[in-house]
Order: C-alpha cells, then sequence, then structure tokens
C-alpha cells in the first residue's frame, strides 16, 4: 500500500493482502482519490472554506452516515485543532438531531411524482447556532440535503449559502467535500465488507 | 439566460446541464485552471468551469472517475461498471447522470431495452442474474446509512464476480454517490 493511503488505512487494507493487489490495479484511482482527499483537506488555499470548516462538515457528514471508522477519524481531526475543537460537541449533538435514512425527497412534477418520498427537512437546532455561526449553520443544512435528499436539491439552496457569506468558489469546494466523502465512506465500506466476507 | 426545459422522466436521450452559479468564463481560466480541467476540450462545458473553481479537486475527481471506468484492461466489463453508475443515479434520483450512463451501458452490453427497463420501472425491474446483483449492490451502497453486506457479496459471486469484479462494482457505484451530489446541487439538466 501506499504510505498513509486515507481509504487503505480506514478500511484496514495491509500491505501485500489481497485487497492492496486489487487496488494497486486500479492505481490511478487509488493515487488520485488520496489526492481528493489532500486537496480538500490539506487546501493550497482556505480563502473561501476554513480548514475548522471543512473539518466540522466532514465530521457531520461521516457522523450521519453512522459510528464507522470513517466517522471516527473526520471527528479527531475537528478535535484536533484550538479552532475546531469547541465545535465538537455541538456537531455530535447535530448529528443525532439529524440522523435518518435516504435517499429520499421529489422528482420534477411529472410520471416520476409517484416516486416522491418524504422525510426529515433538517435545519440546525436554534440553541446551537450562535456556536456555530451563520456559515456553518448554511453549510451543514446544505450538507443534509446532499447527504440525504440530493434530488431535492433546488437554485433557492444556492442562494442561501451565497447569502450566508459562501462564496460560489467555497460552495464548489463545499459541495464537492460532501460529495466525494459521500463516495469515500462507500469505498471504505465496501471494502471492508469484501475483506470480511473473504476471511 | 437560456430557457430551461427540464426533463421529468429517466431517459438515455442527450441533455443539456444548466449551472444555478456561475462558471468560470473561458476567457479567465488560466494553466493552473486547464490542469484542473484535465481535457482541454472540456473548457466548453459549463459544468466542468464551475468545477474548475477548485482546480485541485477536480483534477483528482477526474482521474480517480477515468481509471474506475475507462481502465478495461482487467476487472469488470465497461458495461457493467456503467450499469452501476446508471443504477446508483436512478437511485439517487439523478436524471442527467443516469441519462449519460445509461447511454453508455446500452452501447458496451448491446442491451438497450434492459438499460431502458432499468430507468422506467426502477431499480427493482428484472434484469437477469447478474445484472440484478450489480443493481443490488449499487443500491445498498447508495442507501443512507450504507446498507451494502455479506448478501451483496454472496450475490456478486453467485453471479460470477471474483473479487477484483466486485472491487470495481464498489469503485462506480460509490464513486456515482460523489457525481450525482455534484450534478444535482449545482445546477439541473434541461432537454
Amino acid at each position: 500500500m501506499a504510505p498513509n493511503d486515507i481509504i487503505d488505512t480506514l478500511a484496514g487494507i495491509e500491505p501485500g493482502s489481497t485487497l492492496d493487489a486489487i487496488r494497486a490495479r486500479r492505481l490511478q484511482a487509488r493515487e488520485n482519490a488520496q489526492k481528493s482527499y489532500l486537496a480538500l483537506f490539506e487546501p493550497i488555499d482556505t480563502s473561501d472554506f476554513s480548514d475548522a470548516e471543512r473539518a466540522a462538515v466532514a465530521a457531520f457528514v461521516t457522523g450521519l452516515h453512522g459510528e464507522s471508522p470513517v466517522a471516527a477519524f473526520y471527528r479527531d481531526k475537528l478535535a484536533a485543532t484550538a479552532e475546531g475543537a469547541p465545535l465538537l460537541d455541538p456537531i455530535n449533538a447535530e448529528i443525532e438531531r439529524g440522523k435518518t435514512s435516504g435517499p429520499y425527497g421529489a422528482y420534477p412534477a411529472g410520471p416520476l411524482s409517484v416516486e416522491n418520498k418524504a422525510g426529515l427537512i433538517y435545519r440546525v437546532g436554534a440553541e446551537r447556532k450562535p456556536v456555530l455561526g451563520v456559515r456553518l449553520v448554511a453549510a451543514l443544512e446544505h450538507a443534509h440535503l446532499l447527504v440525504f435528499r440530493p434530488r431535492d436539491a433546488a437554485s433557492a439552496d444556492m442562494k442561501a449559502l451565497l447569502a450566508a457569506g459562501w462564496s460560489s468558489t467555497g460552495i464548489v469546494t463545499l459541495s464537492q467535500l460532501v460529495a466525494f466523502l459521500s463516495f469515500q465512506l462507500r469505498v471504505v465500506s465496501g471494502l471492508r465488507t469484501l475483506a470480511a466476507a473473504s476471511a | 439566460m437560456s430557457t430551461v426545459n427540464p426533463p421529468v422522466v429517466f431517459t438515455q436521450d442527450e441533455l443539456d446541464w444548466v449551472s444555478w452559479i456561475d462558471p468560470l468564463p473561458e476567457a479567465e481560466l488560466t494553466e493552473r485552471h486547464y490542469a484542473g480541467l484535465v481535457d482541454r476540450a472540456r473548457a466548453k462545458s459549463e459544468y466542468f468551469r464551475l468545477l474548475v473553481r477548485d482546480p485541485e479537486v477536480l483534477e483528482a475527481r477526474t482521474k480517480t472517475d477515468k481509471d474506475i471506468f475507462y481502465n478495461v484492461a482487467d476487472g469488470l466489463p465497461r458495461a457493467e461498471r456503467e450499469l452501476a453508475a446508471a443504477a446508483t443515479s436512478r437511485y439517487n434520483g439523478c436524471i442527467y447522470c443516469a441519462s449519460v450512463h445509461a447511454r453508455f451501458a446500452s452501447t458496451y452490453s448491446k442491451r438497450r431495452d434492459d438499460v431502458q427497463r432499468l430507468l422506467d420501472e426502477g431499480i427493482k425491474a428484472d434484469l437477469g442474474g447478474r445484472w440484478n446483483a450489480v443493481v443490488n449492490a449499487s443500491v445498498a451502497l447508495a442507501e443512507t446509512p450504507i446498507a451494502f453486506g455479506p448478501d451483496n457479496i454472496a450475490e456478486l459471486r453467485r453471479a460470477g464476480l471474483d473479487d477484483a469484479e466486485i472491487v470495481d462494482v464498489v469503485n462506480g457505484a460509490s464513486f456515482f454517490n460523489w457525481a450525482n451530489r455534484l450534478m444535482l446541487s449545482l445546477g439541473e439538466p434541461s432537454k
């Protein structure tokens, strides 16, 4: 395995194992999943999306998927910085408030409307808004939308982020971060499940 | 601004995609941005000129995508990687992504009618044992909390997939949980 490859670490893939060899056959994907992680969590420019905000959103998103090595990893990342540590308890409380099952949401009105599925429209708890701040409140609400009901997304959701102080570039990176974690969580889960089934 | 004519059904037709926030103008792209686009021709795409606002993430995402789907030196046939992408998109509800990858699945499998049944009937369509196993695995991975488990592995193995091919299913389906969320939330499809 590549040194410190985050997916290998989170999936418990050992050097020389069968899964190590299988992942090596998709070397460009393996290396660029790692580069995606680094671009999001060790970025060259944080002016549109701070490190603490990134860690807070990541802890929230991965926590919404239930307890896992991935969720623990991002929770630790949030706790590890002076700016992020005070956010840990509020983020954990919001994870508990936001937990549900997805995907759900509505389709454009028409033949697919019969497949519409109602579910939680998550909003940050009023008591935690002061500590989280306007930007992070908007980011968590948007992240919950992306995690559980992405087909509900509308142009109004972009306007809500812009109104909360997010730049267009910041919105792109925020969206990439939530979407990347959706990928990373699933690859890790799939690889762990396969390893367990082969043991 | 052009008029948006949103599709209201899943389709294999070619669709446009219109951004809800401003892509970078082509005239403002620098070499850093072109590195992010990977293929210079992608500068013509509104979607990629939006994502290139964060060039480093786009570059890594694009190279991940290409290897998962286009590296067919070994492992799962391209048709079934595209099936995983189409099934994930069908379940998450991304009409645009489903259109692109349903077309690819049809092209590479020559089973256009079966692909259309996935779009029309949804993820419960009976497409035969091997395709059902790929669709079921993709759907289980798309759920939150993730529902993928040993039963999915067993079904994929019964359908004849080896572990490397199962990893291709996991990669392809997981990648579309990334792609769907961008396509669905940053803009919308138009006929």
